[in-house]
């Protein structure tokens, strides 16, 4: 390069200075980016919600960028009462313990009720419908054993680089997590 | 299953909360079942796989490259026209616009305020490498690969041109928004540039009634306007311009010389062509502009430390975009109203403050303090843009060519086609018929040297 120069026109100062500025910024590019390596982690985090701090206030629902929410419910069957009157599932005071449309709780009925042996009924939940209010989960922890709760779902999610939830969310409850755990899940019965 | 605190007080939060949350939950023991029931696994969807977004940045570099290949060497803007789709629909609608540089300053900042943030290693690649290409081929990202300049410049009917008093005034837009992005990442961990993207609701096909109006906005005010969001606001477009400025290669509109035959004069949708300027004959012409320079290098310090003095002002409003911030203030307010009978989030966002005010309260003042450290950067920075500006004003380049302007030109290739040495270049007009040269004297009818709209071939 620098024998072209020699034989190819002087150089003007203007291209010197271009030169000159071309070769600093590349500089402090690289500079930069080395910089930066020290910051850099290969794994990427992803949002999720600490149950613990959940105040199930109905924000995901309507906060996130996608509609309907990329947050949903999801049940931890192991720390399950299996209830008849599961306070997740039917309204306070329903009619009857049925799958009617009135007595249940869920908006959008997307919770699942299978009868699995005396007393003991099975509570499911339907992704496709949920939109994450989490009006089952208050009533579970309200009276019940607190096994539904709210989880960002990652085959939904789409990452944002600040979550519009986290902002809103009064609980505080969002962080990101590293992308191989992305599941702050509760798991089983503690105590008794 | 372990608290990850980020300081001493999320710490006790978080431990605090757990407690005084989950205390009550728990109330009937599992059934042991009689017909041997087994319990269903609750599901994990994984997030998209790591694979997934090296593809990303596979496509993005591959990108690239046929980018800088369609415009120098095949000189193409039909080839660029066709990546721009592959682009838009790519980085789009596939990947919904959520990996795309523009957003992507705000990251790094984060990653060098924020010590429990890590940069992407892919968001730090997606920042760099268009700029690195840029530094060598000007913006090529912007012709084929952004999908943001990708439908602004498909929505394109009928441009208009925007005066150039108002084009100099707006460009210092870009600047100060790159600023404000940096300015609210470093301080208050908030990604204001993605947040008010307007053309991500779309891509998305999702999103709130504010940005999707103010996106509609765009994109109608596209259809008149050449790429308006890339010219008027786009924070990365601001760094690719400045990268452009000092590129070793350039788009040039004539593939060896110019005619000057102001064919191309009006070709550009975006205001990028420059009109050739003769060197001043007589050396006093430039003392005005040479006085100018001098007061505006001399007010330039100044203008700094008012705008500086500005931005340490603001900070101190801009804080309530924090959350926390926000909580605390909502706390402190003394006329706060009565818990309502059935909870809200902010009635419950108090109640969380009220537990544990102290944590809550220090938090906040360590945001604020925050923020008012990077208002004095930038309004620093502000004031710094407006100044170089106006220096820039007083430059007078010396131009023999029709050529677009370094900084401000998207290497889109509209303009390839308008040159009719261009033209000659592809055999779709011989020599003779350029225009500015003497036609040649036959008998046949005079081939007129000024329209050569449509591509003619030799008779």
């Amino acid at each position: 390069m620098a024998d072209q120069e020699k034989t190819s026109a002087p150089v003007t100062r203007r291209d010197f200075l271009r030169q000159g500025s071309r070769v600093a910024a590349l500089t402090g590019l690289g500079g930069f980016a080395g910089l930066l390596v020290s910051k850099l982690k290969s794994e990427t985090l992803v949002w999720q919600i600490d149950p613990a701090k959940c105040l199930r206030c109905g924000r995901c629902a309507t906060e996130c960028v996608l509609k309907p929410s990329a947050v949903k419910c999801v049940h931890a069957f192991a720390l399950c009462g299996y209830c008849e009157l599961c306070t997740g599932y039917f309204v306070p005071e329903p009619n009857e313990l049925n799958t009617a449309a009135e007595n249940q709780l869920c908006p959008v009925s997307a919770i699942k009720r299978r009868w699995i042996e005396d007393p003991y009924y099975e509570y499911t939940i339907d992704e496709t419908l949920c939109i994450g209010c989490g009006k089952c989960v208050e009533g579970c922890h309200r009276f019940g054993n607190g096994s539904l709760f709210l989880q960002v779902r990652h085959n939904l999610c789409l990452n944002c680089n600040e979550c519009s939830i986290a902002r809103a969310c009064p609980g505080d409850a969002f962080r990101r997590v590293p992308v191989s755990q992305p599941y702050l899940l509760k798991t089983s019965y503690s105590h008794g | 299953m372990t608290m990850r605190g980020r300081s001493f007080y999320a710490l006790v939060l978080s431990g605090t909360a757990a407690v005084w949350n989950a205390a009550a939950e728990q109330r009937f023991p599992p059934p042991e079942f009689e017909s041997g029931h087994q319990l269903p696994v609750t599901t994990v969807p994984p997030p998209r796989a790591l694979w997934q977004e090296y593809a990303d940045v596979a496509v993005l570099l591959l990108c690239l490259g046929l980018a800088c290949y369609f415009v120098y060497r095949r000189r193409s803007r039909r080839s660029v026209l066709w990546l721009s789709i592959f682009s838009l629909i790519y980085f789009g609608f596939y990947r919904k616009g959520c990996i795309c540089p523009i957003g992507a300053p705000q990251n790094i900042a984060l990653g060098f305020f924020d010590p429990a943030y890590a940069v992407p290693l892919v968001v730090a690649v997606f920042f760099i490498a268009p700029l690195l290409v840029a530094l060598f081929a000007g913006r090529t990202f912007c012709a084929g690969v952004c999908p943001h300049g990708a439908l602004q410049d498909l929505l394109l009917i009928k441009p208009v041109k925007v005066p150039t008093w108002l084009e100099t005034g707006l460009s210092v837009l870009p600047y100060i928004y790159l600023g404000t992005g940096v300015f609210f990442a470093a301080a208050g961990s908030a990604f204001v540039i993605c947040r008010y993207d307007p053309f991500v609701p779309f891509f998305r096909l999702s999103g709130g009634l504010t940005m999707l109006t103010v996106g509609a906005g765009f994109i109608v005010v596209s259809m008149f306007v050449g790429r308006p969001y890339c010219r008027f606001l786009c924070p990365y477009g601001a760094l690719l311009r400045l990268a452009s400025l000092v590129s070793k290669w350039r788009v040039r509109i004539t593939p060896d010389f110019c005619t000057k035959c102001r064919l191309c004069e009006e070709s550009c949708p975006f205001g990028a062509i420059r009109e050739p300027v003769p060197p001043p004959t007589n050396p006093m012409e430039l003392a005005p502009d040479r006085r100018r320079l001098g007061l505006f290098l001399i007010a330039l310090p100044a203008l700094i430390a008012v705008f500086a003095l500005i931005g340490n002002r603001v900070a101190a409003p801009a804080a309530l975009v924090h959350p926390t911030v926000a909580l605390a203030e909502r706390y402190l307010d003394p006329a706060k109203p009565p818990p309502p009978k059935v909870p809200t989030p902010d009635s419950l966002a108090l109640e969380r403050a009220d537990h544990d005010p102290a944590s809550v309260l220090s938090e906040a003042a360590r945001i604020k303090r925050r923020f008012s450290r990077a208002g004095w950067w930038f309004g620093g920075w502000v004031g710094l843009v407006i100044g170089v500006r106006l220096i820039s004003l007083t430059s007078r380049p010396v131009r023999t060519d029709y050529e677009p302007d370094r900084g401000a030109c998207f290497a889109c290739g509209r303009c390839f086609m308008f040159c009719p040495n261009e033209r000659v270049r592809l055999g779709l007009l011989s020599p003779s018929e350029l225009p500015g040269t003497e036609p040649a004297r036959t008998d046949t009818a005079p081939v007129a040297s000024g329209d050569t709209g449509k591509p003619k071939t030799a008779t």
